[in-house]
């Protein structure tokens, strides 16, 4: 055990997180050159295009030091608000960490909130300057800024860049150094953490977790503490870039399990594993179940397709354990699904998974939150769609979910991010000062309105620099109204919101005028209304196309017209028909998109 | 029955709104007469089956910008490679301001028997937004002394829809053209193109398009008036008194072979369809280093089907069910159907027997209509 060390990576996009994993594992030989592949560690294709981890990963790494043998276990996290839960179970399986920063761009605020969660579990920090071969390169600024935020010594900073392979066995040497080997009792009941699982066709679910005492053998029978459900290890191991068993997995070290779990869902990350025969007293603490935050419907284009969309929804699912749907019906799109999801950029993976992996084209309806509608009869109804909302003569009052946002920014941001926290319903409930530069705030707000765009905004407004972290409050009492969107006089239940009193009228407004854009003229005028219940707020029309003919068709004409039309009629295969009306795939989502 | 057609890749000036290919440098134009008739030579076998042609058709560009001699040089070639039928349509496209006398009688003894003559509007202020090179007196001056000198068949180019300009002006022009006696027009809608003067101006919010109810007043207005006058609506854009349809530009229509030589023209075959490359230099270069610069596809079951809704309903020959039906599934078949009965009822298509034709209000949306039966994956 004491040749054991665990560690992961804070960075922030771009700084050279998985560039620096990759440099590591050839260092180490745990990878050879021919197999190198940029960003090994990312294994999802969407996430090596987007340069993001979704998911976390683990990699073990041989390293010998001054005539010993180490073993370096790497924990990738995701980078992202919607993982944030995950991000702090895979910090939890660590003892250190090393906090990579870009030598011409300095800290970025996303890396702040990740590190004081590191700060928070006692993990060892060992801060590198990255990128130090660029021609912009400013360490000793950068060194400044990381001094003020951690409070280490200017030669605790090691100088690298993982491109051109500098300093990279000086952060090997450290991470054996410095950071603490793990502790823990071999001889105690096994106590281990799961922090990420993998699923894989043929052997169901691989469960990655850390030993925090005891062992776990192969042919063990285990219980999942918060499930409550047991199975036999049919196979332990560590992992190397291939997965590979051994006999058992000691305390302090990491490794996988497999014992034929076929749901994802069964794996709870941050849940404990313990065997059934000599259970240990208590969980690790910090589990929480991972509850979906946002709500929305996904569709299939065409009706026919519905059975196709169940299949591929039922397969995602089993890798994606924070997906929950149930089927459900809208009078203007037809049989589809009602999703949950950690966030917008989870219900963005979900929908572009679909229709990479499955090729399915599909409609996703405007997202909401789950809202609780109390009738006149004091009956609470869970909404998570407009359309479950209970006709307004029946309604007593809503109460939508409240969160704390906790937000870390520069001083000059402040009066931006005010103004648009306060917008959004916020409430300023602290501004404390962290450094003379670094302003924390913290607000309580609706999560309505921090689900959509919020981020997006944040980071447009502070210029990168203002890190998001928010947590449930409870639920509360709000003057919400359902806005519905009438086109031709016919109401569409897709496109209907949930939206608070004092902001329909200009919302109304606003989606009337996007929805314009988004139409495509027909051959007869389309009126866009906006309504809450029968009264009409706001109004927009679309012109019937009086005309729409190609002046010239010649020899070289001909091609490229019949191009141009094969084009615009698969666009419009992502259409769907609403009485007479086409509806783009875009427009459902046109909400979104109302401040742009 | 086949026909060719030759590019003239060279202009005076730049129109505002052409995006065809053309040069204003005439640099390289004694290189570009050899290198034509040498891509003749090397296309000889190009047209299936060695057809006699019915037409032959300079385009360009500005072909009456052309010297007799270097005509004659272009005609001779076909002429000995090619079986030309006795009464075949030989068309020029010719700009007002080069049409003078000698010129035209050279033009008519070269054997040109159709002139084909880009007027777009008869009045001045209208051709300087459009940057034309000539007058509206130029421009009356020269289908005048066209029929003087024999030609019989003249077809002039006329412009509507151009921003600004009223139904009441746009009537003028329709009344002088008639008024010029013409057996053939061809008037068309004016389209922003993405790489011209208007269209830099319109992405710069400089120019405003007309309104498409504007420019669908203007196209009634114009068939009213020409039928009213005798004249055939035989396609989308053009309109002729009877024995006067032009015979090459058909043969696009009506999926015939043709040949097409020059840069930046385009070949059919009945099977594939091909383009020379569109840059001047780059042309004379390949062909004379013996290569046609072309690239080209061939066309899938699929492409034939939506070519020939394309280009048949655009006429008053229709398109052929029959014809179509052969290079369909039954499933793209059944869905092609649904789509005709629905165009058919809400009275834009009708269906004659086998032939499926544009109803007169179909005319306007043809190209929403053809999206709807296009056949995709």
């Amino acid at each position: 055990m004491k040749n054991i060390r665990n560690f992961c990576i804070i960075a922030h996009i771009d700084h050279g997180k998985s560039t620096l994993a990759d440099r590591l594992l050839e260092y180490t030989q745990t990878v050879d050159q021919r197999k190198m592949q940029a960003q090994v560690l990312d294994s999802m294709d969407l996430e090596r295009e987007r340069g993001i981890t979704i998911k976390s990963h683990a990699i073990q790494m041989k390293y010998n030091y001054k005539g010993e043998t180490y073993i370096l276990n790497l924990i990738d996290t995701p980078g992202h608000v919607d993982f944030s839960y995950e991000v702090s179970r895979s910090i939890a399986a660590c003892e250190g960490a090393l906090l990579v920063v870009d030598a011409a761009q300095g800290i970025e605020a996303q890396t702040i909130s990740n590190l004081y969660l590191a700060i928070e579990h006692d993990l060892e920090i060992i801060p590198v300057i990255n990128k130090i071969d660029l021609p912009a390169a400013n360490p000793e600024v950068v060194g400044d800024e990381i001094i003020d935020l951690i409070g280490c010594k200017r030669e605790d900073i090691i100088l690298a860049s993982a491109k051109e392979g500098i300093g990279i066995e000086e952060i090997l040497q450290a991470v054996v150094e410095r950071i603490p080997a793990p502790e823990g009792d071999p001889n105690a009941p096994l106590q281990a953490l799961i922090f990420d699982s993998v699923f894989n066709p043929y052997r169901g679910v691989e469960v990655i977790f850390r030993v925090y005492n005891g062992r776990i053998r192969k042919g063990d029978k285990v219980k999942f503490w918060a499930t409550g459900r047991e199975y036999e290890v049919e196979e332990v191991g560590i992992l190397r870039l291939d997965k590979e068993p051994r006999d058992y997995i000691d305390t302090g070290d990491v490794g996988y399990l497999v014992s034929g779990i076929k749901q994802a869902k069964e794996v709870k990350v941050g849940d404990t594993i313990t065997t059934v025969s000599k259970p240990c007293d208590a969980p690790i603490k910090g589990f929480k179940e991972v509850k979906p935050m946002v709500f929305a419907g996904i569709y299939p284009v065409e009706n026919s397709e519905f059975e196709d969309l169940r299949e591929a929804m039922e397969k995602l699912q089993l890798n994606d354990a924070a997906l929950v749907w149930e089927p459900e019906t809208s009078a203007a799109l037809g049989f589809g699904f009602r999703c949950g999801f950690l966030g917008m950029l989870h219900m963005e993976i979900v929908q572009e998974r679909l229709e990479r992996e499955f090729d399915m084209t599909v409609i996703t309806t405007v997202p909401s939150v789950k809202y609780h509608a109390y009738t006149t009869g004091g009956k609470m109804i869970e909404v998570s769609a407009p359309s479950e909302m209970p006709d307004p003569a029946m309604l007593d009052h809503i109460e939508e979910p409240f969160v704390k946002v906790q937000i870390i920014t520069k001083a000059e941001f402040v009066g931006n991010i005010m103004t648009l926290c306060l917008e959004r319903r916020g409430v300023l409930k602290q501004q404390n000062y962290l450094t003379t530069d670094r302003v924390e705030l913290v607000f309580e707000m609706p999560l309505a309105e921090i689900i959509f765009d919020f981020f997006d905004k944040l980071k447009t407004i502070s210029r990168g620099y203002a890190s998001l972290d928010y947590e449930f409050l409870g639920y509360r009492e709000s003057k919400l109204v359902k806005l519905d969107i009438l086109l031709n006089g016919e109401r569409v239940d897709a496109l209907s919101a949930i939206v608070h009193r004092d902001k329909a009228y200009d919302w109304g407004k606003r989606l009337c005028e996007k929805l314009k854009e988004l139409l495509p003229r027909q051959q007869f005028e389309i009126a866009i209304q906006a309504a809450i219940g029968t009264k009409v707020i706001a109004r927009e029309t679309v012109k019937a196309l009086r005309k729409n003919v190609l002046a010239k068709c010649y020899g070289g004409d001909i091609t490229r017209k019949r191009k141009l039309l094969e084009k615009q009629k698969k666009g419009k295969k992502r259409m769907r028909q609403i009485g007479k009306v086409e509806v783009p795939q875009e427009a459902f989502m046109a909400v979104l998109k109302l401040d742009q | 029955m086949a026909g060719i057609y030759i590019h003239i890749p060279y202009c005076k000036q730049a129109c505002y709104y052409c995006d065809f290919h053309f040069s204003t440098s005439q640099r390289t134009l004694p290189a570009m007469i050899d290198a034509i008739c040498q891509e003749l030579n090397l296309q000889k076998d190009y047209l299936p089956g060695k057809p006699s042609l019915q037409s032959i058709y300079f385009g360009g560009g500005t072909p009456s910008l052309l010297s007799p001699l270097h005509l004659e040089r272009i005609l001779n070639t076909i002429y000995k490679l090619h079986h030309v039928e006795t009464d075949a349509e030989v068309t020029l496209e010719a700009n007002p301001d080069d049409l003078s006398l000698e010129k035209l009688q050279s033009f008519y003894q070269l054997g040109i028997n159709r002139l084909s003559i880009g007027i777009q509007s008869f009045q001045d202020d209208v051709l300087r937004q459009l940057h034309r090179a000539h007058s509206a007196k130029q421009a009356i001056e020269a289908v005048r002394q066209a029929q003087a000198v024999g030609f019989r068949h003249i077809s002039i180019d006329l412009i509507y829809g151009i921003p600004g300009v009223s139904h009441n002006r746009w009537l003028k022009d329709i009344e002088q053209a008639l008024a010029l006696q013409v057996g053939h027009i061809s008037a068309y809608c004016l389209t922003i193109e993405e790489k011209t003067v208007f269209g830099r101006w319109y992405q710069k919010g400089k120019l405003t398009p007309t309104d498409d109810a504007v420019a669908a007043a203007q196209m009634a207005l114009l068939i009213e008036r020409l039928e009213a006058a005798g004249f055939v609506h035989y396609e989308i854009s053009n309109f002729a008194l009877p024995g006067q349809f032009a015979r090459h530009n058909s043969s696009y229509w009506k999926q015939l072979p043709y040949l097409g030589v020059g840069p930046a023209a385009h070949s059919y075959d009945g099977h594939s369809r091909q383009a020379n490359i569109a840059n001047n230099a780059l042309y004379i270069k390949s062909i004379a280093a013996g290569k046609v610069p072309a690239q080209g596809e061939v066309l899938s079951p699929q492409d034939h089907a939506n070519e020939l809704l394309l280009t048949g309903l655009r006429t008053i020959w229709g398109c052929s069910l029959s014809r179509i039906r052969q290079y369909l599934t039954p499933r793209q078949w059944d869905g092609l159907q649904q789509e005709i009965a629905r165009y058919v009822a809400e009275g834009y298509l009708q269906l004659e027997n086998d032939t499926l034709r544009l109803t007169k209000k179909g005319k306007f949306i043809a190209d929403s209509i053809l999206e709807a039966l296009f056949v995709v994956d």
